[in-house]
């Protein structure tokens, strides 16, 4: 049993006044041995709830919970819940070497020939020949670095690893050999995977459920083939619009009287000041700008009372009512995975 | 096709793009300033420890007889007013101020690490207070400090190294302070302290070894600093006291007969200029080399023509229209850097043209040359690159050939670059418009006012709203997408016939990528524009571009229509880069594809088809021989001895 648990968390940096909530009362829950797809652009706030569940950012409000008890802050409680990072080049110490690196995160007092066995055990899982424990990080590529990032997160024996972008700064040749180790270790240890990617095929590929993020928000979340399918959100389905997909080629002649949408021309806004309303009207294809009508989205701020749990005023309701006040995403544990 | 095998262990062959520590330090002694520097500081330690046995004896032999003689042949310096030897003297001073400086520095250096690292241990709000008083402290003068406590501690030479120590303490912690800010942001000191690594550890094992170079740069600079107020301070006797003595003292009791015996104040005022360059060159000459730990070597880096690895005659691309149409014809480019072990040619032998408003694409994993091709296509590779051509024309002008100011003038107007990363390619404290108007008064001769309206119309052709409002705006003040527009926008303030796109889209995000895409494709039917698009990512290129050209090792391996690119790619390579690229119809039961093995090293180029170490249909032919370019009679080219054979299912 491995579940962690984003209840109502709120992240703020900077003083009152002059502050940017980077998450807004966003609530998440990573199930037991599954893989949670996190998507939004940069600046959405994924890389810093992630963050926050690593101790590395404080919260400003809610709590975050590892098997329904607050996260540890110190000692080996804390070290259930690692983290593995975009920037390959800034993954490993340039002056220790790949052993040394994962070793780090042993016990104290084990033994040197417990940790050299350790160490290829590790390097083994994740396909990595053992003599690179002696490796300087220097002479590994950029795939083979965010594979001993991940053995080194493994050597913590977690039960929940974010996985942050881990393979957006690699070429898309070699991001198979990241992604599949990856897969393949969640399923062997049954740990919890938070997946975070704006790479939504790869997104699709990895999670059992998706949660969508927007300015600091969590707009749209549930199973993924019900999000990839069904999307409730205008965001999110812009979003899928975005795929490319060499099956559009064809229409490509239509570019040529192409005009920016007044919706699309407008970029994210910055966080703060928060405006009222939907967070995503000013740019929303359905909203406000398109349908006058639809003034709600300037002034309230919606609900999440909707079909995937969507923050969107005219989305679907939710059919069934949800009996119990758990996040849906929990529910996509049980779901079996097909394949879309 | 692609496997998903995964390399076990690095071909031997990569390269170590950083040379070792030592082999680092090495070079420094290999550039004549940092041999010479070296030099002299060795003279100088060397007589330090040498001097004193030797002639402290004859140094202060008291000889009545020559009281304040000049040079002589005997005495070369001439003597002080006790007859003592003051070329002897100098020679044994360098003990006391090289050892007292040194020892100076030290107490700096640890004072000011220790003092620097406190912020780090104590925790942010602590931290914040030391900090603040050690930034108060590094606004006083060194000297001014050092003479404050050289009269706290008192006279003498303790009292000086101490006060020195103590002066030179709050540089080095903040030195230290800003050091361990950029290190303490890299995610391996993050992923240690989320394995519960403490502080004291994380000071020690992470941040301590990776800012040891420049703090030693630093020491041996403030080495001769200290040399120089240990001096000072002895020159106005709050140093080193009679009987003892060093170059200060010297200096001062030489300065009291200047008119009588220049030579007495000369030889030690030489003696300390000459230790403190020493100390000061080194540092500086190692601080060059630590500073670019880059591929650097001894060999010029004059033209090398007929430099040609590949051996079989290359096919220029013929006869796919006349040539008043093509804006760009490129004939066996290469583009060669001086390495280690000779030439290093990450571009090699390039054959490209590109027709009035058509869209080329150029994929291929990083180091595979697609990046340096285009900007050696626009003239921007910077020494000591070295780019060579058999033909290299932009719009029917040899740029190979004639004056570089006119074809500046005409890459200016006619020829738009776009990077990837939008926020380093503007000036972050001027206004938008400003810097889009600069191009048009650089290249078209514009006014001012002219220029500057232009620039808002353009930020209005490339979507940005509200561009009167927005051109008075600084590039913070734009978002990502916005920001890579307003780059496009500045490529337009010409008319350009070709826009090279260097990764345009890989820093945005899928939306804003979607937006950049599609804005570029526009301008291309709107002025027939001519776009070569350069990408790692296959997919993108296949949603602007007509033709796309694979790049491995520096050559291309094939040239075809994007239509069919997911449907008749020949080369193995082509066919693995699609394969790796997730889709939303990606399988999810199988492995992702992924292509075996590393990149070619340019520096390291195996004989046979490059790609013959991650190709499965790899033979002895492929590893012996390296397939030409060859093209069939629609125009499509491919390097594979194995292109025409049926993917076996």
């Amino acid at each position: 049993m491995s579940e962690l648990c984003f209840h109502d968390v709120s992240i703020r940096f900077g003083g009152l006044r002059h502050g940017l909530t980077a998450v807004d009362h966003a609530s998440l829950t990573v199930p037991d041995s599954g893989i949670v797809g996190l998507v939004g652009e940069s600046g959405s706030g994924k890389s810093t709830l992630a963050r926050a569940a690593v101790g590395l950012v404080p919260l400003s409000g809610g709590r975050i919970e590892l098997n329904g008890r607050p996260l540890a802050r110190r000692g080996p409680e804390s070290r259930r819940v690692q983290m593995i990072f975009q920037d390959p080049s800034s993954a490993l110490n340039p002056r220790m070497s790949v052993g040394e690196s994962i070793a780090e995160a042993f016990p104290r007092g084990s033994t040197a020939s417990t940790r050299r066995a350790e160490v290829a055990r590790l390097l083994e899982l994740v396909h990595l020949d053992r003599a690179h424990a002696k490796s300087s990080p220097a002479r590994m590529s950029g795939g083979q670095r965010q594979r001993v990032a991940l053995a080194r997160a493994l050597a913590s024996r977690p039960e929940v690893v974010i996985a942050d972008e881990i393979t957006s700064a690699l070429d898309v040749s070699i991001q198979g050999t990241v992604i599949n180790v990856l897969r393949d270790l969640q399923r062997e240890l049954g740990i919890s995977v938070l997946f975070i990617s704006h790479n939504l095929p790869l997104v699709r590929y990895m999670s059992d459920s998706i949660a969508v993020m927007y300015l600091g928000r969590i707009v749209e979340q549930g199973p993924a083939e019900q999000i990839l399918g069904n999307a409730q959100h205008p965001y999110t389905r812009e979003l899928l619009a975005a795929v490319p997909d060499s099956s559009r080629q064809a229409q490509r002649q239509d570019v040529q009287d192409f005009v920016l949408h007044p919706a699309v021309v407008s970029e994210p806004t910055d966080p703060e000041p928060l405006h009222n309303g939907c967070r995503y009207h000013s740019r929303c294809p359905v909203g406000p700008l398109t349908n006058p009508e639809r003034g709600i989205c300037r002034t309230e701020d919606p609900s999440e009372e909707h079909a995937n749990e969507a923050a969107c005023h005219f989305a679907e309701p939710r059919t069934p009512p949800s009996t119990d006040g758990t996040s849906v995403a929990s529910a996509a544990s049980t779901s079996v995975r097909k394949s879309l | 096709m692609a496997t998903t095998s995964i390399p076990g262990s690095v071909p031997a062959t990569r390269a170590v793009s950083r040379s070792s520590t030592s082999a680092r330090w090495l070079a420094v002694l290999r550039t004549p300033v940092g041999a010479a520097a070296g030099l002299l500081l060795i003279g100088f330690l060397a007589l330090s420890i040498i001097a004193p046995p030797l002639w402290a004896d004859d140094a202060n032999a008291v000889d009545t007889d020559s009281i304040l003689q000049g040079p002589s042949a005997e005495h070369l310096v001439g003597t002080d007013n006790l007859g003592r030897d003051l070329f002897l003297r100098v020679l044994v001073a360098s003990a006391s101020s090289i050892q007292l400086a040194l020892l100076a520095t030290g107490l700096a250096v640890m004072a000011g690490v220790i003092l620097g690292s406190v912020p780090l241990l104590v925790g942010p709000r602590l931290g914040r207070l030391i900090t603040s008083a050690i930034n108060i402290a590094i606004a006083f003068p060194g000297l001014l400090l050092a003479l404050f406590f050289a009269v706290i501690f008192g006279v003498g030479s303790t009292g000086a190294v101490l006060a020195i120590g103590a002066a030179g303490a709050p540089s080095f912690a903040r030195l230290m302070l800003t050091l361990t800010a950029s290190v303490i942001e890299r995610d391996y000191v993050s992923a240690a302290r989320i394995a519960g690594v403490g502080r004291v550890r994380i000071l020690l094992r992470h941040v301590l070894p990776n800012i040891g170079e420049p703090l030693v740069v630093n020491a041996t600079i403030g080495a001769g600093g200290a040399l120089l107020a240990f001096a000072s301070l002895s020159f106005l006797g709050l140093g080193v006291q009679p009987p003892a003595y060093d170059w200060g003292q010297l200096l001062n009791t030489g300065l009291n007969s200047i008119y009588r015996n220049p030579a007495a104040a000369f030889a030690p005022g030489i003696a300390v200029v000459l230790a403190g360059l020493a100390f000061n060159m080194l540092g500086e000459s190692i601080a060059q080399i630590i500073g670019a730990p880059t591929i650097r070597s001894g060999s010029p880096t004059h033209r090398r023509r007929g430099l040609r690895t590949a051996s079989h005659p290359l096919p220029p691309e013929e006869s796919r229209s006349t040539t008043s149409d093509r804006v760009l014809d490129v004939v066996d480019l290469s583009v060669t850097f001086p390495g280690a072990d000779g030439p290093v040619r990450p571009v090699r032998g390039i054959n490209l043209t590109v027709q009035r408003g058509e869209a080329v694409g150029i994929v291929g994993e990083s180091g595979s040359g697609k990046s340096l091709t285009a900007l050696a296509i626009a003239r921007l590779v910077e020494e000591p690159g070295q780019v060579d051509a058999e033909r290299l024309e932009f719009l029917g002008v040899d740029l190979l050939s004639g004056s570089e100011r006119e074809h500046r003038d005409l890459l200016g107007t006619s020829l738009a670059v776009v990077f990837q990363d939008p926020m380093t390619s503007f000036n972050p404290t001027q206004r938008m418009g400003r810097q889009l108007a600069e191009v048009a008064e650089q290249h078209q001769g514009m006014n001012r006012r002219h220029a500057f309206l232009r620039a808002i119309d353009r930020l209005r052709a490339v979507r940005v709203p509200t561009p009167a409002l927005r051109a008075q705006q600084y590039p913070h003040q734009f978002s990502g997408g916005m920001r890579q527009r307003a780059m496009i926008g500045m490529g337009l303030m010409g008319s350009p016939a070709l826009i090279v796109a260097d990764e345009p889209t890989t820093a945005l995000d899928p939306t804003v990528q979607q937006q950049v895409l599609r804005l570029l494709a526009s301008i291309r039917r709107a002025d027939d524009v001519a776009i070569l698009l350069i990408s790692h990512d296959v997919s993108v290129v296949a949603e602007l571009c007509d033709r796309v050209l694979v790049m491995y090792a520096g050559q291309i391996v094939e040239d075809l229509p994007v239509a069919e690119l997911t449907t008749r790619a020949r080369h193995p390579y082509t066919r693995a880069l699609i394969a790796a690229v997730p889709t939303m119809r990606t399988d999810l039961g199988m492995p992702l594809n992924a292509i075996p093995g590393l990149p070619v090293d340019p520096a390291h180029v195996p004989v046979g088809c490059p790609y013959a170490a991650r190709c499965p249909r790899a033979d002895d032919h492929c590893r012996g021989e390296d397939p030409p370019l060859v093209a069939d009679a629609a125009g499509r080219r491919v390097a594979c001895w194995h292109a025409d054979e049926r993917e076996e299912s």
